[in-house]
């Protein structure tokens, strides 16, 4: 395992490719979350909302883009956390995380991170600020 | 719209980080990794416990801010924020309450558009802040209207 510590500016941590996004995977996270929000979940009420079908939650995408960086847990920690939602993610979509060192400083590692599907399109974006210890 | 609420603040109410709730959040986001579930790993950790993932805190009770309320269509979840001082630990407890932090109108493609910012907070029970996190929630005008007729 390499370690936070050895990566330098312009650098990536290792990109994780999900599985195609299942109605499942929504389902787990509805209950898991208390989200029960049913355009995520019931095609029917995403049709009402005037979507082609059921999309993810934001929160499940954000979710999965920080395990980018769970396997560095004795490092240290994510401090800062901030994301925007591009982009509406939906079933069978192929979702890319990614997350690049863009500063360091003593303690803290800036990085910017997005999710991209399989279109190439970037459906979340933001920051992680990682301190260190 | 809601420009008069800012600044309101719900009750507080106790949440517990509790070992089940993590180990199912975190099989949700495909992040099963030994640090949230597994005791031994927790106990040879950094952290002498288990850890929660980072999105975890939108699971907890944060308590509802009197004559404030949000429609449960139509909203746009724009930004989201989370800010640590620590990870949070299993079994842990902590008080949680939101509050509406701000709220302005802007012009955008669709119409006026209403940004609504929650902040959602976590103290420990010596009352010191261990997170917080803003929610931004877009309103389409359409909404709006309906809201306020």
């Amino acid at each position: 395992m390499s370690t936070v510590a050895q990566l330098q500016v312009g650098e990536s941590l290792k990109d994780i490719q999900l599985k195609p996004v299942s109605r499942l995977d929504l389902i787990k996270y509805a209950g898991a979350s208390g989200d029960f929000n049913p355009i995520h979940t019931i095609d029917v009420e995403a049709e009402k909302a005037g979507l082609p079908g059921i999309i993810a939650h934001g929160m499940w995408t954000m979710g999965n883009l920080a395990k980018l960086f769970t396997e560095y847990y004795e490092e240290g920690f994510i401090q800062d956390y901030s994301i925007r939602f591009k982009g509406m993610v939906f079933l069978n979509d192929v979702i890319t995380l990614k997350a690049t060192l863009k500063e360091k400083q003593e303690n803290l590692l800036r990085f910017a991170v997005q999710a991209i599907n399989q279109q190439g399109n970037v459906v979340l974006k933001g920051k992680v600020v990682y301190y260190q210890y | 719209m809601f420009k008069d609420q800012i600044g309101k603040l719900s009750n507080k109410v106790r949440n517990a980080v509790e070992r089940g709730a993590v180990k199912k959040f975190a099989e949700a986001i495909g992040d099963l990794h030994p640090i949230y579930f597994d005791e031994e790993t927790g106990r040879l950790s950094y952290y002498k416990n288990n850890i929660a993932p980072p999105t975890f805190p939108r699971v907890f009770d944060y308590g509802v801010i009197e004559g404030f309320n949000l429609p449960n269509k139509g909203l746009i979840h724009g930004e989201q924020t989370f800010h640590y001082e620590r990870p949070l630990l299993v079994g842990e407890e902590l008080y949680c309450y939101t509050k509406v932090k701000n709220y302005f109108e802007k012009k955008g493609s669709f119409g006026e558009m209403g940004f609504l910012v929650l902040e959602n907070n976590g103290e420990d029970l010596e009352g010191k802040t261990i997170f917080s996190s803003t929610a931004t929630i877009v309103i389409s005008e359409a909404v709006r209207k309906v809201l306020t007729r």
